[in-house]
């Protein structure tokens, strides 16, 4: 069974973000990057387990620049087979899909995995989009996943509860918290990762309809007004007039 | 013109699909062009929709569950293609969120999820999302004049802007049998999904043990807002996991988020930050989650939580 896990390079999540001189580009000097921790802690550790049940290879796909070799180091650390990076800078996530879904269009995936988003753009787009490009069923926020010759058994959070289905290979899932455990790479796999292989792909540019105008920081907070551990009136007063919840 | 596609449950316009009417109403006001919606099933309300600016209202009567997101993708774009209808609004819901994707590839047009406001520059409208986990801002526009526009629960008031009924009509489009086969939709009777509700009352470590929830479920109660809770609650199994917010839980944006005994750390914070007011009841003074709040009281939370259920009681038994 062969799976294709697709991975995101993000800021990490404690970073504080702030933007180049044009507002158009996210200051990346003294960041801290990391593997998308939805696309690694449960898309691409459910792919391994299940190479590990059935057998078959997992391969990861990153779209972006050689700065994501590092976290792409680690997807293969952790268990994947090879890995593929598309060498272009992609201004949307409709260009992702479409780079992801030619590729893949020349393999034959039983399944495709990613995070149900990334933790910079929250979009939560890529993963309907491959499904769109490719003609296949795509099933979101993917928290438990047994599948069974080639059918799947899918449990999915909703809004206010759960849904479970059925669907054929192959297909897409956009995996959430419960499809699978985090796997801290070990000295082995570190070592392992160095002698996986790493494509490289030259693409040319697709560009796309979307133009970014700005990225903002958010006002700063006036800071916060302690209230008196007594004081219910005030509480209530806030409750009240401000909030109007009473 | 600009098609809204709006979730119907149990018969009734969800909440969040008011919303994207009304969002869709901007965007037609803006570009003077009509306003139609599309429903997967029939509701009393539908011809009331005329009164949030909806001209028309097309009900699909084919077999179509809005989880199967090819199916409801055929369906959309076809009526948009029918229509000409520049722009898409849906709602960010997991609905929304399966279906907007394949809707820019399948239409060739851009994709902004997760938008919060609309204005307009130069002629162009710009569509505003939070970005980073509620750390920053972004502003899109759309190169085309077209686009495909999810709209983040909780973003806008809906209000009547008339005094009109739509015209309901049916619609009938071909198409493929689902790939998907549903086996069981089991959803929480009776409450208002976290991810769309209006105030959100939170607890977490500081409560000590699942027994002591029931005070906060009688400030939710109080205050009509629905319970949720911290990641280590959730993990050590003393609350639901339907309840999580935070990063890897759900994100919410709720106008009042009262969060007790939660000490803020930064993944929580990342799913409850873009919230409109946070109060934090914290005994301990240096918890963080007091430098994003709003307002903080410091103090035992089993003494603070009482007090104000009882104050809160008062003050609706002398008001009502």
């Amino acid at each position: 069974m062969n799976f294709l896990v697709c991975i995101s390079r993000t800021p990490d999540t404690t970073s504080k973000i702030t933007f180049e001189a044009d507002s158009r580009k996210l200051k990346e000097d003294g960041l801290v990057f990391i593997l998308n921790p939805y696309d690694e802690w449960y898309a691409l550790v459910k792919a391994i387990e299940l190479k590990e049940k059935f057998g078959g290879q997992v391969d990861v796909i990153h779209v972006g620049n050689s700065n994501a070799e590092v976290v792409m180091r680690k997807a293969l650390a952790i268990g994947a087979d090879a890995a593929f990076r598309i060498d272009i800078e992609p201004d949307s996530s409709w260009e992702v899909a479409k780079y992801i879904s030619d590729f893949a269009k020349t393999k034959a995936y039983d399944l495709i995995l990613l995070g149900k988003e990334t933790i910079d753009h929250n979009g939560s787009e890529t993963g309907a989009m491959v499904a769109e490009f490719m003609d296949l069923p795509y099933i979101s926020y993917c928290n438990k996943l047994d599948i069974d010759g080639t059918k799947a058994t899918i449990a999915r959070e909703i809004e206010g509860g759960t849904e479970t289905s059925e669907v054929n290979l192959p297909f897409v899932l956009s995996a959430a918290k419960g499809l699978a455990e985090q796997r801290i790479p070990n000295m082995k796999g570190i070592m392992d990762a160095k002698k996986k292989p790493l494509d490289i792909i030259a693409v040319d540019k697709l560009g796309s309809d979307l133009e970014l105008v700005r990225f903002e920081l958010p006002p700063v907070k006036s800071g916060v007004k302690m209230l008196a551990v007594d004081d219910m009136d005030a509480l209530i007063k806030i409750l009240h007039e401000e909030a109007k919840v009473i | 013109m600009v098609l809204v596609y709006i979730e119907i449950h149990q018969g009734e316009i969800k909440k969040s699909g008011l919303e994207a009417i009304c969002f869709a109403a901007q965007i037609a006001k803006l570009k003077s062009s009509p306003l139609t919606a599309l429903v997967l099933s029939n509701s009393d309300s539908l011809a009331g929709l005329g009164n949030y600016g909806v001209q028309n209202v097309l009900v699909a009567n084919q077999n179509i569950d809005g989880s199967d997101s090819q199916n409801l993708c055929a369906l959309i774009s076809q009526v948009a293609e029918k229509n000409q209808a520049n722009y898409i609004v849906l709602s960010n819901s997991s609905i929304g969120k399966s279906v907007a994707g394949r809707l820019a590839v399948r239409l060739n047009r851009p994709l902004v999820s997760g938008v919060n406001t609309i204005l307009e520059e130069g002629g162009k409208l710009i569509f505003r999302k939070s970005v980073y986990s509620g750390k920053a801002s972004a502003y899109y526009t759309s190169k085309n004049d077209k686009a495909i526009i999810a709209l983040s629960p909780n973003s806008i008031s809906p209000s009547k802007s008339g005094d009109s009924n739509a015209t309901v009509s049916s619609v009938e489009i071909a198409v493929q049998p689902s790939k998907i086969k549903l086996l069981d939709r089991n959803l929480v009777k009776g409450k208002i999904p976290l991810a769309e509700a209006d105030t959100v009352v939170s607890a977490g470590r500081g409560m000590k043990e699942p027994g002591n929830w029931g005070m906060i479920e009688e400030l939710a109660d109080l205050i009509g807002a629905s319970t949720a809770c911290s990641r280590p609650v959730a993990d050590i199994g003393w609350r639901p996991h339907h309840e999580h917010v935070g990063q890897t839980g759900i994100a919410i944006k709720p106008n009042l988020y009262i969060a007790i005994g939660i000490s803020g750390a930064i993944q929580h914070l990342a799913g409850v930050n873009s919230s409109r007011k946070i109060i934090v009841i914290n005994k301990d003074p240096e918890a963080p989650f007091f430098k994003a709040a709003d307002y903080g009281i410091c103090g035992d939370l089993f003494e603070v939580v009482p007090k104000l259920n009882e104050a809160i009681r008062k003050f609706k038994s002398s008001n009502s």
